[in-house]
């Protein structure tokens, strides 16, 4: 059930086919099992490539031989460290936030040390699976193993073992004299917080600390990539981006970027986890020494052991109030882990912190910190709900300090037009206080609780963004419309954009066919994250739509004989202005018949850099009932409210929302790594990784609020990351409530709620 | 003149702890070399590591944004998603 606020009341809606629900334009393929997906793809030769991994958490590389593996039959190609190119630090803009092209090369194949376990130290291609993991036994790697850390705030430590000799902390007043763990520090602030928390009159404070999770996408990495004598190379496969695919290849094999072409696959899951490469260079190194392509699919535990979950971390929260429920002072202090290397999500994770909040003193400081576990990827709203389930555990706590309703406490103390951010710029057209109202008179909110029954409330906010973006337009000449991007669809973009391309054009979206296209046959495109592919690849369809119509008109031009100003479009069809022609509207479809003798195909191509995201906030309302023999805990009612700007596909939205919301649950009750003593992930696999399934959970609601962005024509603002955010804590406020016990360490699993409930017995 | 503010703690490295000034830059691109001529290195880090939010609204590569006489600017970390 779902319900769509503010939507305006008129007789005949301006907009005719956003807001609709027309069937997915992938739905039949995917329901039929017919849509192909990486590991799908097969060439004429391929061979069969594989990965020898690091047994050690922390060791140095002491030598590689492959010579035996090379001599046993059907061994096609063995690759090393040897084979790549060291390159200097540099950062680079080929996804959607820079990456270390140095760190990302050393993340593919290790170098000097291995910094995981799982790290890559050695690839094989064979004439078959079996002949490839036998070649991988027979290479043997001699290591020097090193003590590890995993642990964020044990990495912190000045006796910790060091990951990297060249980190020295960046972000503070001065550069440290010794390297650390420690890679950067982001430190945000306004007024003076400790003379507002010494002067509140109600004061809480705790330390919260989350564990790494992955991001669970039910595809595992899979690539076939093929390079020519010539150079030339293809990659097909699963990514969030093909253009990133393209361009870290060619990096961190040395190549030109135009010698390499990126084909996208379906992609079964990637939740920002497949925003970088770890196959792809792989497989064309092996291409490159064996002169055939070369297939590598990964095991879901190597998908565990070797890319990317997000930080396990520390938060600590201090918060002043006065007895009125004015908030005064925030003080926030983060320490995510990295893994092997710098770049975890700890700065969005500060920027987003207080972002709900109308904070006149505040201070927030971030910690980026590398540990002997996988390098970090990012995870859907990357290091938002890690904060969030600090403040917003400690605003719960605060609410029932001051005996306060949590939702009035947020509403009065929350962000909206006019108020700073925390982050620094000044808020315009949000809806953050439309998705409080919205939960407040959701009937949820009067369901009655029983006996180990609670009920949590917590808020998140992600930015949006928008960036560089392309679409084509290609009319048929029986009228209908191809609308080609590059942006593969994780989340519904084929049907938004072929949505917003009929609504432009005035066609029914029947007649409009979206596809993705590979990096050879469209313009470049920033990867599908950050909430950005309905906002700005769809800005780029739009503007698309607009220079067809002109084209369309200029031909009506030619036709009617008048000029092209005396041509209007509506309803797709030209129609003419001139009041001296008595003619009848020209249809999309009669222009598009005629092109040949108008002028050729009508077609049209837009590139751009989107900018005007607009930023997205969600309140969440969890009712849970803990079973205080077993620890178990059951999820009964869960709501979601979010502000969207406007839903261009409803359905869509409405998944992205409950989708986020499953994940965050997941996070919050039952998905960890667990590591040994040796650094070896212990649960490497879905029967120990216990992420939530349908039958865990109730059907999740939702409420779509619209507040419209006035900086995309049809008013969408991102929407498929803020979901994830308030879920950990809005859950562990409704465990807390339901057992009498606060509880600051996700994941809530049995053991743990056991614990709890047995010490508050006594 | 418009009113910046480092936001994050990245720049003041450049800027020898000054957390706001004053610019007379019109759009991002004459920020970015306004920055560079005042605190040398920091236009290039600028540009390359942070995004640039005018008057609430975040751009990132948007070297034609419009800057106004009195613009709010935000210098904060680039943001990015999953």
């Amino acid at each position: 059930m779902s319900e769509v606020l503010d939507r305006p009341q008129t007789e005949e809606p301006a907009l005719k086919v956003v807001g609709t629900r027309p069937i997915r334009p992938d739905g039949f393929d995917k329901v039929t099992g017919r849509a192909a997906f990486g590991a799908d793809f097969v060439m004429p030769g391929m061979l069969t490539g594989r990965v020898k991994r690091s047994p050690h958490a922390h060791a140095r590389i002491l030598s590689i031989d492959t010579r035996a593996a090379r001599a046993l039959a059907g061994v096609k190609a063995v690759v090393t460290r040897d084979d790549f190119p060291d390159l200097a630090s540099e950062m680079h803009e080929g996804g959607e936030a820079a990456s270390n092209l140095r760190d990302l090369a050393m993340n593919v194949m290790a170098r000097d040390k291995a910094l995981y376990h799982g790290h890559a130290v050695a690839a094989v291609a064979a004439v078959s699976p079996a002949i490839a993991e036998a070649a991988l036994e027979l290479i043997e790697v001699t290591y020097e193993p090193l003590p590890h850390v995993i642990d964020v705030e044990a990495a912190m430590a000045p006796d910790a073992p060091l990951l990297h000799a060249h980190i020295f902390t960046e972000g503070l007043e001065a550069r440290p004299a010794s390297p650390s763990n420690i890679a950067r520090r982001h430190l945000f602030a306004r007024g003076d917080v400790d003379a507002a928390l010494a002067e509140a009159e109600v004061r809480v404070e705790g330390r919260y600390t989350t564990k790494a999770t992955h991001q669970g996408y039910i595809e595992p990495h899979a690539c076939v990539a093929s390079m020519s004598p010539d150079g030339q190379c293809q990659v097909w496969c699963s990514s969030q981006g093909a253009f990133m695919v393209r361009t870290y290849c060619a990096k961190v094999l040395g190549l030109e970027i135009s010698d390499v072409r990126v084909t996208p696959a379906e992609i079964g899951g990637g939740f920002g986890g497949k925003t970088t490469v770890y196959l792809e260079p792989l497989a064309l190194a092996l291409s490159r020494a064996s002169g055939a392509p070369v297939k590598m699919v990964m095991s879901r535990e190597e998908v565990f052991r070797a890319t990317g979950p997000t930080s396990g971390a520390v938060v600590e929260v201090r918060l002043g109030a006065r007895r009125d429920g004015t908030i005064t002072a925030m003080d926030v202090e983060l320490k995510y882990q990295a893994g092997a290397f710098p770049g975890s999500p700890v700065g969005a994770g500060c920027m987003t912190a207080l972002a709900c909040y109308d904070a006149p003193n505040f201070r927030i400081v971030g910690w980026d910190v590398v540990t002997n576990s996988p390098k970090v990827a990012a995870y859907r709203a990357p290091g938002a709900p890690i904060s969030a389930f600090g403040v917003e555990s400690a605003i719960d706590e605060l609410a029932a300090r001051l005996g306060m309703d949590p939702i009035a406490l947020r509403q009065q103390n929350g962000a909206r037009n006019g108020v700073k951010a925390a982050y620094g710029p000044t808020f315009q057209n949000i809806g953050y206080l439309e998705t409080l109202a919205a939960l407040k008179a959701h009937p949820h909110m009067q369901a009655p609780l029983g006996p180990n029954q609670g009920r949590g409330v917590a808020v998140g906010f992600w930015f949006n963004v928008g960036g560089e973006s392309t679409a084509a337009i290609h009319i048929g000449e029986d009228g209908s419309a191809t609308v080609v991007t590059g942006n593969p669809d994780i989340g519904g973009s084929r049907a938004s954009m072929a949505i917003m391309a009929a609504e432009t054009l005035g066609v029914p979206v029947e007649q409009v066919r979206p596809i993705v296209a590979d990096t050879a046959s469209i313009g470049y495109s920033m990867l599908t994250g950050g909430s950005r592919t309905t906002f700005a690849t769809g800005l780029a369809v739009i503007r698309a739509a607009e220079k067809v119509i002109d084209e369309l008109k200029r031909r009506a031009a030619v036709l009617w004989s008048v000029d092209a100003d005396k041509v209007g479009w509506k309803s797709g069809a030209a129609v003419c202005l001139d009041p001296a022609k008595e003619v009848a509207p020209l249809t999309l479809a009669r222009l598009a018949g005629q092109s040949a003798r108008t002028g050729g195909p009508i077609s049209a191509e837009v590139s751009l850099n989107a900018q005007g995201a607009g930023p997205g906030f969600g309140a969440h309302l969890c009712d849970v009932e803990v079973d205080p023999e077993t620890g178990q805990v059951t999820i009964l009612r869960y709501v979601v409210a979010q502000d969207v700007g406007r839903a261009i596909h409803p359905a869509y939205v409405e998944g992205q929302m409950q989708g986020g919301a499953a994940q965050g649950i997941g996070w919050a009750l039952n998905e960890e790594y667990v590591f040994d003593a040796d650094g070896v992930m212990e649960n490497p696999g879905f029967l120990d990784y216990r992420m939530p399934v349908a039958s865990d959970l109730p059907m999740i609601d939702t409420v779509i609020v619209e507040v419209p962005n006035p900086r995309h024509p049809y008013g969408a603002k991102g929407v498929g990351e803020v979901p994830i955010v308030p879920p950990l804590a809005a859950v562990a406020n409704a465990v807390s409530a339901a057992i009498g016990v606060r509880m600051r360490h996700l994941p809530l699993s049995p053991p743990k709620i056991r614990a709890a409930v047995d010490a508050r017995a006594g | 003149m418009a009113h910046l503010t480092f936001a994050g703690g990245d720049c003041q490295s450049f800027t020898g702890g000054l957390g706001e000034l004053e610019v007379a830059a019109t759009s991002v691109r004459a920020l970015i070399h306004e920055l560079e001529a005042r605190f040398p290195g920091l236009g290039d880090h600028v540009d390359r590591r942070m995004a640039i939010a005018i008057d609430g609204e975040i751009h990132q590569d948007a070297w034609s944004a419009v800057i106004g006489p009195r613009s709010e600017v935000y210098i904060i970390p680039r943001i990015g998603g999953g």
